[in-house]
């Protein structure tokens, strides 16, 4: 019992027993899951695991049936919306690249970055020397700075990927949720996502989906293997990867 | 603050348009009533009458362009917010006729005598008083579309289901003030217009300041969306109708935003019925027709919308075009408004301004194209030179 609620204590975030079903299919079936603060954590699983129910847990999307999800110890995601766990610090990544497409990549950051979001507050706000300089500074970390003017829409694939990662970066998340962040990359695009990962992680928690093992090998970082809305394994990827259910539900078929 | 935001609504376009508008407020009104009648350069009253009439019209299509062409909200009922504007315009004509109606009742308007009504219902106090009448403008429209829009926008209604609805809701007030006893006058609307702050509706000075407040208003309108549109409000409006999951996931509270968006709007409809009326000289419960929403959605989208000049150029165009049609081929105008909106759709999916707009950025990207052919790209894209 002191082992659970310590576990609970360190965790940036915790779910814990967490079942949801969707018309007699169970989508998540009493699943467990630690993110602990500045952690990077891979999740592999088949088709139908419930990777994105989870992710839709997590930022509010969708309701549990049961279990808890609690954000650093004390905050019930369960009771919040969308818009209230992003201004908590958790950011999502959606699994097609969604950005602003009529809008300049420059403005695509400036509304991402955390400041009031409220009607008047955003009807008066001014471009500060800060603002200006902190979407300088992501325009770098994504490799953007020389496109800076273009429209979302003129991005090629890989890039309106980065420029949504970027927004994330934007609103200064404490925890970042990426679906399958290299889908439709080229090898190269993909190597410098896993370096960009890798970075970001630095500074805050990460947790990555995503099918591309190669992809995962390159992080090298835990991993969590989901099948069938619960937890299979978890551990380093030569760990997860040699585990007979893991072979026999995913990676064998 | 305030200043901000008006120099950031101030961009190339928007100066000329309420240039122009400011222009003929002036000069429309002089060319009526200083240049003799005999005169080529004379405006006959019934042209200027018109002219007002298309501007209350642009000025209902700007407002719907806030909603539609920036938010994504397809409203199909903002003739119901610009009927109600006009109804409280209406109702304040209606107390200014005294006891000069036919009945020469003091309080009671004729139709109310005619009903055997014995005192003035409640929601009629006030009207006889101008500022409040005014207020009433804003504010019920106001109100209709912040009560409509909380329920809508929070149990997220979108697309198709929310046209619908807004179909629905001008609908049913047209039913309602088609009834005697809802106290608006039923079948036949407020009508018979004495006096307007004490001059004369029909008098040719007050016809030339209705037309010059329509224009000057729809100047001011036009400066207060161009300010939202350009402002980080504006670009996050843009957001919510091209990926409103990604807004609400950078933390934005999309309900409150369209909700802001659908009120100021509904307000500016109200403000151009209240226009309306007093050039027209009647309000009735045929404004709340669906149809007549159904028409605005045609002149913004013919005019180009997410533009705000494209919908105010589309109202004129459309319905100088219908008062033509009209005269000199009554049978087909409907067909005409018909093949109108298919033309568009199929030829000019982003309207008149739109495609315009469109044209000249195809023309200057042409024109970078062909100077990094011959070699003199290093100015235009510094970095390619590294």
């Amino acid at each position: 019992m002191t082992l659970i609620s310590e576990t609970r204590s360190k965790s940036l975030l915790y779910l814990d027993n967490v079942s949801v079903s969707f018309d007699g299919f169970k989508a998540l079936n009493s699943l467990s899951f630690v993110v602990e603060p500045g952690e990077l954590r891979a999740i592999i699983g088949p088709n139908g695991a419930g990777k994105t129910t989870m992710m839709d847990i997590i930022t509010g999307k969708t309701r549990p049936d049961t279990g808890t999800v609690l954000f650093e110890d004390s905050v019930d995601l369960t009771k919040r919306d969308e818009a209230d766990i992003a201004q908590l610090g958790i950011g999502r990544k959606f699994q097609k690249p969604t950005v602003f497409e009529s809008h300049t990549v420059w403005d695509n950051l400036e509304l991402a970055l955390n400041r009031p979001r409220g009607v008047f507050s955003t009807l008066f706000y001014k471009l500060s020397d800060d603002d200006r300089a902190r979407i300088g500074e992501i325009l770098e970390t994504i490799r953007m700075s020389h496109r800076k003017d273009e429209l979302a829409a003129n991005l090629s694939h890989g890039q309106k990927q980065w420029l949504e990662i970027g927004m994330l970066l934007a609103q200064e998340p404490k925890l970042l949720l990426v679906d399958e962040p290299v889908a439709g990359m080229t090898d190269a695009e993909t190597a410098e996502t896993a370096i960009l990962l890798r970075e970001i992680a630095k500074t805050r928690s990460v947790v990555v989906v995503e099918h591309d093992m190669g992809f995962i090998r390159d992080l090298g970082v835990k991993v969590t293997c989901l099948a069938e809305g619960s937890v299979l394994a978890e551990g380093s990827i030569d760990f997860v990867s040699n585990d007979p259910k893991v072979i026999e539900n995913y990676l064998g078929r | 603050m305030i200043t901000g935001f008006v120099l950031r609504a101030l961009e190339g376009k928007i100066v000329i348009a309420i240039g122009i508008l400011l222009g003929i407020a002036v000069l429309v009104p002089a060319l009526n009533l200083l240049v003799p009648a005999d005169s080529a350069f004379h405006i006959p009253t019934y042209v200027m009458a018109l002219m007002g009439k298309y501007l209350c019209y642009a000025l209902l299509a700007l407002a719907l362009d806030l909603v539609w062409g920036y938010c994504g909200i397809l409203s199909l009922g903002h003739g119901a917010f610009f009927a109600l504007g006009g109804y409280a315009m209406g109702m304040y004509l209606m107390r200014q006729i005294g006891s000069r109606g036919t009945y020469g009742n003091p309080l009671l308007p004729d139709f109310m005598v005619f009903l055997n009504w014995q005192e003035l219902p409640w929601f009629w106090y006030g009207f006889d008083m101008f500022p409040f009448a005014m207020l009433m403008v804003l504010f019920v429209p106001g109100l209709l579309a912040f009560v409509f829009g909380w329920f809508a926008f929070r149990s997220r209604v979108n697309g198709v289901y929310l046209s619908i609805i807004t179909q629905a809701m001008t609908y049913a007030l047209m039913l309602a003030f088609f009834r005697n006893d809802m106290g608006f006058g039923g079948n036949n609307g407020l009508t018979d217009y004495k006096d307007i702050l004490g001059v004369s509706v029909q008098a040719g000075g007050t016809r030339a300041m209705l037309f010059s407040m329509s224009a000057v208003m729809l100047a001011l309108c036009l400066l207060i969306a161009s300010g939202i549109v350009q402002s980080k409000f504006g670009k996050v409006l843009v957001g919510v109708r091209d990926a409103e999951s990604r807004v609400r996931f950078l933390g934005f509270r999309v309900e409150n935003i369209k909700l802001f968006t659908f009120v100021v709007s509904a307000m500016m409809a109200g403000i151009a019925g209240a226009l309306f009326v007093p050039q027209v000289g009647i309000i009735n419960p045929g404004e709340f027709a669906p149809a007549n929403s159904i028409e605005v959605v045609v002149w913004t989208a013919v005019g180009g919308r997410g533009t705000l000049i494209g919908p105010i150029i589309g109202a004129i165009l459309v319905n100088a075009g219908k008062s033509y049609f009209t005269g000199a081929f009554p049978e087909f105008w409907l067909y005409a408004l018909g093949g109108l909106f298919i033309a568009v759709t199929l030829f000019l999916p982003k309207g008149i301004v739109g495609t315009i707009q469109h044209g000249w950025g195809a023309r200057e990207a042409t024109k970078i194209a062909a100077e990094k052919e011959k070699g003199r790209d290093a100015d235009i894209l510094p970095q390619a030179a590294e």
